[in-house]
């Protein structure tokens, strides 16, 4: 196994948090198509070493905003500043110092997994040797050593992310930007990639994260937003969100019986009704929990602690979207 | 703000080996067919045709069919070679590889993408030209030293039919929409740009047509640079042609280029 500090060999990173160096200045930002407004006016900041979460329902903005993060779209109004600069202006430097890893792996296909590496190294300019050296390293931190010669597409999907992720670390970025790292892998590739962002975060590289898996973002990011229409709803800590939106401990009913409703509504609590199920969010309360199972619902009622995945479906509502 | 990311510059070569690399590693196939084709070509025309055309009469000279139409083999290559590799081989990369894409998050610009694409088909082309004229020569049909200038003629002639190729990458919706420019350009160039025949035998209006279409002025340096007939009338006119087209097509490239991938 490789020690998490020999990846990065060419500089050191500050760990995180040293000082606060603000890594992405999004002010007011605005992306507009013809009859249509992607991002509408956004405002954040990311620190040098922070894990930053941007979630949001499809068609919310999130993959808008980060192409304009990383100077692949032009941005519409407000200012973005990527280390200090603006991309518009400074979009070739930002980008040597930027890893990003797409929702599509957009590798070669034809050839071999070390030389879809290598050719990328190329684009940044990285002399050969060093290229090389560094991507043994990758794959080796991406358990991926004994498939270097294999062709991209001999690989699983598992795989092919994996090495979509080393490829974003070829030119060891100080800012490391995945869109939806884990869709679509199994449980173990998913706990092995959180693995190595936990790593690699130790190093202090700063990395910005989308994702719908809410359990991943609880578990990962320092702080997030959750954007939905272009526009951001909230921001903080995922456990500040979790005890101001919904509380710590949530109540399942299903199925709902009338009794339970009026009791609700007469109690004057924080629920939602979907009809066939329903949620309560108790806070710290625990006694109505008791109180309903005594007298409403004994069977099919649950205490659970409150998720991310609560406060996400509170705030952006539970229409299918698209 | 179309022009945000656009700006040229050495790192083209960056795209230009990546191609290079990938191609390298299925040489074979690539290399195959410039060797194979020239072959299947002469045996066809020479043993087929020789009986029905015994003589063709070319600016005055008389020649054996294989003579006259062995350096047109290498002109429509060079066409076919570069139009091919950036229009399909590069809407692939494009559209479904999403190369460009992973490109884009480097310290590339997209027109050094796209500048790299075509000197890239223009360097396929020069490869593949030399070596069918190398197959050639070895039949006797190629004079020297004037047969060398297939080699920058190949990368010239690369470089226009690779943004020809590009502007239709630009604005095709999907890879089938490339039959049309294959129907309508390619195919009737191939065939009317004194490839097959002398332009000697066709009306005015016919030949009027014939000289607007790059091919021909391809196939007219191609023929006189293997036959030896070369002059420097020949090389100005028609270089000059070729460059020119270039200038103004492969602006044109870059623009709807950049209108495709900057969203």
């Amino acid at each position: 196994m490789l020690q998490k500090d020999d990846l990065y060999s060419s500089k050191t990173l500050i760990p995180f948090p040293a000082m606060a160096i603000t890594v992405i200045e999004a002010d007011h930002l605005r992306k507009c198509y013809d009859e249509f407004t992607a991002v509408d006016g956004v405002s954040f900041t990311v620190q040098q070493g922070e894990l930053f979460g941007l979630l949001g329902p499809n068609g919310a903005g999130k993959t808008t905003t980060i192409r304009m993060i990383y100077g692949f779209s032009p941005y519409s109004g407000g200012s973005l500043k990527v280390f200090g600069e603006d991309i518009t202006t400074h979009w070739r430097s930002i980008r040597t110092r930027i890893g990003v890893c797409h929702q599509d792996n957009s590798l070669d296909e034809e050839i071999s997994v070390r030389d879809n590496l290598e050719i990328f190294a190329g684009f940044f300019g990285i002399p050969r040797d060093i290229a090389r050296s560094r991507t043994t390293k990758l794959l080796e931190f991406f358990g991926l050593e004994n498939r270097e010669k294999l062709n991209v597409k001999a690989l699983s999907g598992g795989m092919m992310r994996r090495l979509a992720l080393a490829r974003g670390l070829i030119n060891e970025p100080d800012l490391l930007i995945l869109d939806e790292p884990t869709t679509g892998l199994d449980p173990q590739t998913r706990h092995q990639l959180w693995d190595r962002l936990a790593q690699l975060k130790q190093q202090g590289v700063t990395i910005l994260l989308t994702t719908h898996y809410m359990e991943e973002a609880s578990l990962l990011c320092d702080r997030l937003i959750i954007v939905d229409h272009g526009k951001i709803l909230v921001e903080g800590r995922p456990r500040d969100l979790i005890s101001k939106y919904v509380g710590n401990k949530v109540i399942e009913n299903s199925p709902v019986c009338a009794e339970l409703r009026d009791y609700v509504i007469a109690h004057a609590l924080d629920h939602e009704d979907l009809g066939h199920r329903m949620l309560i969010y108790c806070k710290d309360n625990e006694a109505i929990f008791d109180e309903i199972t005594r007298s409403y619902c004994h069977d099919h009622c649950i205490l659970r602690m409150g998720t991310l995945e609560d406060v996400f479906l509170k705030l952006t509502g539970r229409e299918l979207r698209e | 703000m179309s022009k945000l990311y656009a700006s040229l510059s050495w790192r083209l070569l960056r795209v230009w080996r990546r191609d290079w690399l990938v191609t390298r590693r299925s040489w074979l196939i690539g290399f195959l067919t410039p060797l194979l084709e020239p072959v299947l070509y002469i045996a066809s025309l020479g043993f087929g045709f020789r009986l029905l055309i015994p003589e063709i009469q070319y600016e005055g000279q008389s020649l054996t069919y294989v003579v006259f139409m062995a350096p047109a083999i290498i002109a429509t290559n060079i066409m076919y070679t570069a139009f091919m590799e950036n229009s399909f081989s590069s809407f692939v990369r494009m559209y479904y590889q999403k190369t460009y894409d992973a490109i884009m998050a480097t310290p590339l610009s997209v027109d050094e993408i796209i500048a790299g694409e075509i000197v890239w088909g223009a360097t396929k082309s020069l490869m593949t030209a030399t070596i069918m004229t190398a197959v050639l020569s070895v039949c006797g049909l190629v004079h020297y030293p004037t047969g060398l200038g297939i080699i920058p003629l190949a990368f010239l002639g690369g470089l226009l039919f690779g943004c020809i190729g590009m502007i239709f990458t630009g604005v095709v919706q999907s890879i089938e929409m490339f039959n049309l420019p294959i129907f309508l350009f390619i195919t009737p160039m191939y065939l009317f740009s004194g490839t097959f025949f002398p332009l000697e035998n066709l009306p005015d209006w016919a030949r009027l047509i014939a000289w607007i279409l790059p091919l021909t002025h391809l196939v007219t340096l191609a023929r006189n640079l293997c036959l030896g007939t070369i002059t420097l009338f020949q090389i100005l006119i028609h270089g000059a042609y070729l460059i020119i087209t270039i200038a103004l097509l492969f602006p044109v490239a870059l623009k709807v280029m950049r209108r495709r991938l900057i969203k």
